[in-house]
């Protein structure tokens, strides 16, 4: 029997980065609570072998794993039967999941089910005796939550960029693989079509993002923001209002509701700093921040302010890039 | 169709970071004194609906949670954007519970009110963010469940809606009963009232139930097995240094900080 459980995934031909989050985060629990971290393996196709490999090589010792023409990006339904089915065989403690697009609807549904604990969106996780101590922002990121939960099962949804990718740590493991029976038809939710939207660079997992916020005025502004990007090898986002508004993909969001960056380097464009955005760029290393009003609470983030016009500003800054990384 | 939104009264979460305090006993934020609004996405939910009940018809019924004296501005303007009732669950600790208790009496609550094709809610509350109350409650009614949706149709008793994913979105044909959870996009953004909705709102039913008149099911923060030990504003310890001089002199520097943090 497994104490720790997670749920990764392999949908584009390897293992997710945030399903090897998960595994350096059941690791470091595993570690105190004496529990070796074993994985439910969810996928439709090509890439299963490899991706089973992967988690061997960064210390998972058990892999279950479940191949399945259902099991696609977004079939939360589909998703949950196979989970559900095989936590109940397998019985871990506790079980991790991604609080991704998926993960975020299965794990409240999977507690309740099981009649398990659930905290979601977890930044942090310790142990303190037999208890799982975790740590959660609340209040649009404006203070930490610590949390202590005694109880198992339980389920922890963990925010994708929250934790580092573990280092590697080979380990003999078994596999395991599991026959689930589903019927595309029954489900209560089914996937009719799938939009992605392309970006050169994700935005998880550029080393620079550049966002623009509503002080941009409209989408053309994000052209000008865009082009500094490009110069600084990065991606763009957006706070929420020009995603509200249309300006941009709502995929581009950064934030509480959106997604959490890390980069080396963060420029804010035209984003005046409300909490429900800063929760998701706090952990950048370095923060600039270009705003015209010096007030903004951006700048009581930022690490580097530049208060002026950004239509002024950002192609000045564009050029001096291309010049410095050119020279 | 028959249509329940579940909305939220929170402290303002757009309130200056000087008026946010965490109250040391209860470990929630201090409410006292502090403007109150509906939740940021409960709105794009009741809008959703709205919508629904503008193409092809629906009543729409708003339920809340809330010590009863507190949730009359949040209940006057859903009413007067455009649902037809509300029903207020009185519940003084409302502002204290975790998510697996409010899905409890929300799901005791919609089983009350009886008739339903759907139950919206907001994908996060601005408070404590959990994004579980509607997957939760989903499960609870044995409902179908999709959630961050930013659009929802229905044609013939089918309903279609649009989920905003990590790196996109999906559709989805969705069974009825469902509840969906919403999130913010340019086509659900909340309508503003007209004066005479405001003042017709105050004529639009309103019912409120105590908690213990409704058949909940067992569970409590204590048996929900997650104890809030602390809550804690982090101190921000980084000093901005902004730029002087002229656009040019501002970049430059700004050049030149960022060779030297080895970023260019």
């Amino acid at each position: 029997m497994a104490g720790i459980c997670i749920v990764a995934t392999a949908l584009d031909g390897a293992v997710s980065r945030s399903s090897l989050e998960l595994v350096g985060g059941g690791r470091a629990l595993g570690a105190s609570l004496g529990a070796g971290v074993a994985a439910l393996l969810l996928g439709s196709g090509p890439g299963m072998p490899e991706a089973t490999e992967a988690l061997h090589q960064h210390g998972v010792s058990a892999v279950y794993r479940v191949t399945d023409p259902t099991l696609t990006a977004g079939q939360t339904d589909a998703w949950l039967i196979a989970v559900e089915q095989i936590v109940r065989a397998v019985g871990p403690e506790i079980v991790l999941i991604s609080a991704d697009t998926v993960g975020r609807e299965l794990a409240p549904r999977l507690a309740h089910r099981l009649g398990a604990a659930l905290v979601t969106e977890c930044v942090e996780m310790a142990t303190e005796g037999q208890e799982i101590i975790v740590k959660r922002q609340v209040y649009g990121g404006r203070a930490l939550a610590t949390l202590a939960v005694a109880r198992r099962p339980l389920v922890l949804s963990v925010k994708p960029r929250a934790l580092d990718a573990p280092e590697p740590a080979p380990t003999p493991g078994k596999v395991e693989d599991v026959a689930v029976t589903i019927d595309v038809t029954a489900l209560p939710a089914r996937v009719r079509e799938i939009h992605r939207e392309k970006s050169e660079v994700g935005l998880e997992d550029a080393p620079v993002v550049v966002a623009g916020g509503r002080g941009l005025g409209g989408p053309e502004g994000f052209k000008v923001i865009e082009e500094l990007a490009a110069a600084l090898g990065g991606a763009v986002g957006s706070s929420r209002p020009p995603a509200d508004a249309g300006w941009v993909p709502i995929s581009w969001q950064i934030g509480q509701t959106g997604k959490t960056v890390r980069p080396a380097l963060y420029i804010a464009v035209g984003i005046s700093g409300a909490t429900q955005h800063t929760a998701g760029v706090s952990g950048s290393r370095t923060i600039v921040a270009i705003n015209r009003d010096p007030e903004a609470p951006i700048f009581s983030l930022a690490h580097l302010g530049i208060v002026g016009d950004y239509r002024e500003i950002v192609p000045l800054l564009t050029a001096k890039v291309k010049e410095l990384k050119g020279g | 169709m028959d249509i329940i939104v579940c909305v939220k009264q929170v402290v303002d979460p757009e309130l200056p970071l000087r008026d946010f305090a965490i109250d040391p006993v209860t470990r929630r934020q201090v409410r006292e004194g502090r403007p109150l609004v509906i939740s940021t996405y409960d709105e794009n939910a009741l809008e959703v609906a709205l919508q629904i009940k503008d193409r092809s018809g629906a009543k729409v019924t708003v339920l809340t949670i809330g010590p009863q004296a507190r949730v009359g501005d949040a209940i006057r303007l859903a009413l007067a954007m455009g649902a037809d009732d509300a029903v207020v669950i009185d519940e003084s600790k409302s502002p204290d519970l975790l998510g697996a208790d409010k899905a409890r009496i929300l799901a005791a609550a919609v089983r009350r009110i009886g008739r339903y094709d759907l139950v919206l809610c907001g994908c996060e509350s601005a408070d404590w963010v959990e994004r579980a109350v509607a997957p939760l409650l989903a499960e609870m009614l044995g409902a179908s469940c999709v959630t961050f949706v930013s659009r929802a149709e229905t044609a013939g008793g089918t309903l279609v809606v649009r989920r905003t994913a990590d790196d996109g979105f999906h559709e989805l044909d969705v069974r009825l009963p469902a509840v969906l959870s919403v999130t913010s996009d340019d086509a659900n953004r909340p309508r503003l009232p007209k004066v005479k909705d405001i003042v017709g709102a105050k004529r639009k039913p309103v019912q409120t139930w105590a908690r213990a008149d409704l058949a909940v099911e067992s569970g409590s923060h204590e048996a929900s097995g997650v104890e809030v030990r602390e809550v804690v504003v982090p101190q921000r310890t980084a000093k901005c240094e902004l730029l002087p001089g002229d656009p040019a002199e501002q970049v430059a520097a700004l050049g030149q900080r960022l060779r030297d943090l080895k970023l260019l």
